[in-house]
């Protein structure tokens, strides 16, 4: 073990810069986000992830902002355990019925004020799943939405300047 | 077993079904192939519902092939297969929430994925039914004394899917785990029916994010199977080519991430990042990290340049540098081997009972992978070994998906090496006669079955998807029995099942 942590040291970090301020996608992630929210989460979230039915897509790519190069905590983001840690819930999944009142649950448990991401084409109007007759079809039609970041799934990269864009 | 096949010359062969036979039996036929699963001649692959029948699939071992068997219900009646064999439980309480089709003499009268709250009963029946009010569920009793329960999900405090588990704990104890799921069902085959081949392989992609290469892998084989489809050559070897790249992003992943349940943190950042290359080089070679929509019915969409060719042989020399002292460190940590020997045992006889595919029965003794019992190409030209324990503990598991990424490693050499020179990569799928196929595919959780009919204008009629899980979930229960609950997230995700595969 040592030999892994001293050459871990040597090698220097593999973390990779934040992607850009100046970026346009990232100017139209914050536009979508009120400039009060901004100011009140300041420089800190607390996040709480919601599996609301996806494929799991959605959560590797979630999963992958942990690992060293997208290194999500230097930036003040955290995932909470509970949702009465949370400012923000990052939701996925076109909200399965049998999911939709734990997701509406799971919202009344989260303190005021707070926040709803939606992540995913899912999340955004159901996608590929709208018209079953097991989804509600979109996050928006169980809790109010403040943010949504596209793709299928949303790349590590595109999570991370939505969620910068919360902040800044 | 020749009883078994002279059982299968006694139905009504269907000839539009390829690849395999599939035969339509009477009840006492039905009622003798069920019998044949209880005394483990033959492992039950999958039991799916269709509208006013009911189809089987068994795995003959010995001869290393695969029949369906069917069974018309017009009166909306079958005899129950988990009466006497119970891996068939949850997929009869399946068949009856989705078709209405009940399974006569059934031993747990209980919805399973129907949680009372589609607007609609029978959802896939040809008539369906008004919604009754949903009912509490019944959970299991458990009797005795200084019992406590303990209810996890269906919203984790990881990030992961959703689920609901009940634990009845004696003390620190796990006396009792009793696993309801259905959170995650999308009813995908229900978007499937009627849909266009282009469609539903979409929709079969995302059955399972993490087994997106394996789903449409399958559905593709079916399909092709179906139509009678031969692909291009270049086509088979860069699907197979996914199909590894993807097992190793996922053994890697968890291999970590076991660790990691047992806060050993060091092997999740490291295994984190092989994962990383992993998934980076995807996306430069294929357009996408994850390989969705890569493959589709007739062959693949993206090809793999030289210069990708290059990246992954990078990638392995990168990973076989980086990945034996993980495994020497896995090996040599007693802390961690503390936890993980001796841990969520599963006995050899349950594994080889409810047919676990996959990592799961490999290190429960099951010697059982779809690429080398029922090969499908190319995998019948490569050279590579299926390791098997029979400890069936968390370490076992997590070794033979050490021996496995080794194994990956040297399969996607092969293919590399071997990749037959620029050619077209896809074979037209037009409609024709209307056709069924079924395929197997194996999946870094275990073998993904696939079960298709199209009709004349090559839309799907049917299509059932099942997930390796189905066979897992309910082994896990098992599993866990004695164990401290402190351990749970530990043998969950050393099983790893499918939330979403298994939900559909």
């Amino acid at each position: 073990m040592r030999r892994i942590l001293f050459k871990s040291i040597l090698q220097g970090p593999l973390t990779e810069p934040a992607p850009g301020v100046d970026d346009a996608e990232l100017a139209a992630l914050a536009a979508q986000v009120d400039h009060a929210a901004r100011a009140r989460l300041g420089r800190s979230l607390s996040i709480r992830e919601i599996d609301a039915g996806s494929c799991n897509g959605c959560e590797l790519e979630i999963n992958a902002l942990a690992n060293a190069f997208y290194d999500l905590e230097r930036f003040g983001l955290r995932f909470v355990a509970s949702p009465r840690h949370a400012d923000v819930l990052l939701v996925t999944g076109p909200v399965t019925k049998n999911m939709s009142e734990a997701l509406l649950r799971t919202y009344e448990a989260t303190p005021a004020p707070k926040w709803v991401v939606a992540a995913g084409v899912c999340a955004l109007d159901g996608g590929l799943f709208s018209g079953s007759y097991a989804c509600v079809g979109g996050v928006s039609a169980v809790v109010p939405v403040d943010l949504y970041i596209s793709g299928c799934p949303p790349t590590p990269t595109a999570l991370l300047k939505g969620l910068i864009a919360l902040m800044q | 077993m020749p009883v078994l096949a002279d059982m299968i010359a006694r139905g009504r062969r269907i000839e539009a079904h390829r690849l395999c036979p599939r035969v339509v039996v009477d009840d006492d036929l039905w009622r003798a192939f069920a019998a044949e699963l209880a005394e483990g001649h033959a492992t039950l692959l999958g039991l799916w519902g269709d509208v006013g029948a009911v189809h089987m699939g068994l795995l003959l071992e010995a001869e290393k092939a695969i029949s369906v068997v069917t069974i018309e219900c017009p009166e909306g009646y079958f005899p129950s297969v988990g009466r006497v064999h119970s891996p068939a439980i949850r997929l009869e309480r399946t068949i009856r929430d989705l078709y209405g089709l009940q399974p006569e003499g059934r031993p747990d009268p209980r919805p399973w994925l129907d949680h009372g709250r589609w607007g609609v009963r029978y959802p896939l029946a040809a008539t369906q039914e008004p919604a009754q009010p949903a009912r509490p569920y019944a959970f299991l009793a458990s009797e005795g004394e200084s019992l406590h329960q303990i209810p996890v999900g269906p919203v984790h405090a990881g990030i992961i899917e959703p689920g609901h588990f009940r634990f009845t704990a004696n003390g620190e104890a796990i006396v009792r785990l009793e696993e309801r799921l259905g959170y995650a069902h999308k009813g995908v085959e229900g978007l499937m029916t009627g849909a266009s081949i282009e469609q539903a392989a979409k929709l079969a992609g995302r059955t399972s994010g993490d087994s997106t290469v394996a789903y449409a892998f399958a559905f593709a084989r079916a399909v092709e199977a179906a139509l009678g489809v031969d692909i291009p050559p270049r086509a088979t070897w860069l699907r197979a080519l996914m199909a590894e790249l993807e097992r190793l992003a996922n053994h890697f992943g968890d291999i970590g991430a076991i660790c990691n349940d047992v806060a050993f943190a060091l092997m999740l950042a490291h295994c984190g990042v092989l994962r990383e290359r992993v998934l980076r080089t995807a996306a430069a070679c294929f357009g996408h990290r994850l390989m969705m929509d890569c493959i589709i019915p007739g062959g693949v969409c993206v090809d793999l340049s030289a210069s990708g060719a290059a990246q992954i042989r990078e990638l392995l020399s990168a990973a076989r540098r980086a990945f034996p002292p993980l495994i020497e460190l896995y090996d040599n940590t007693a802390s961690l081997q503390d936890r993980t020997v001796g841990a969520g045992t599963v006995h050899p006889q349950l594994a080889r009972q409810y047919g676990c595919g996959g990592f799961v029965g490999r290190a429960s003794g099951r010697d059982f992978d779809a690429r080398r019992d029922l090969p499908y190409p190319p995998y019948d030209l490569l050279r590579f070994e299926v390791p098997v324990r029979d400890d069936g503990d968390v370490n076992a598991r997590i070794w033979i998906r050490i021996r496995e990424v080794e194994q990956s490693l040297a399969l996607i050499e092969q293919i590399l090496d071997r990749l037959p020179a620029d050619g077209p990569l896809r074979a037209p799928v037009t409609a024709g006669l209307p056709g069924e196929g079924l395929a197997l595919v194996e999946g870094f959780r275990g073998d993904v079955l696939a079960a298709v009919r199209l009709d004349s204008e090559a839309r799907v009629e049917r299509c059932h998807l099942r997930d390796p899980s189905w066979f897992q979930w309910p082994v896990l229960e098992a599993a866990i029995e004695g164990n401290i609950v402190a351990d749970f997230p530990l043998c969950n995700k050393s099983f790893n099942c499918s939330y979403s595969g298994h939900d559909l």
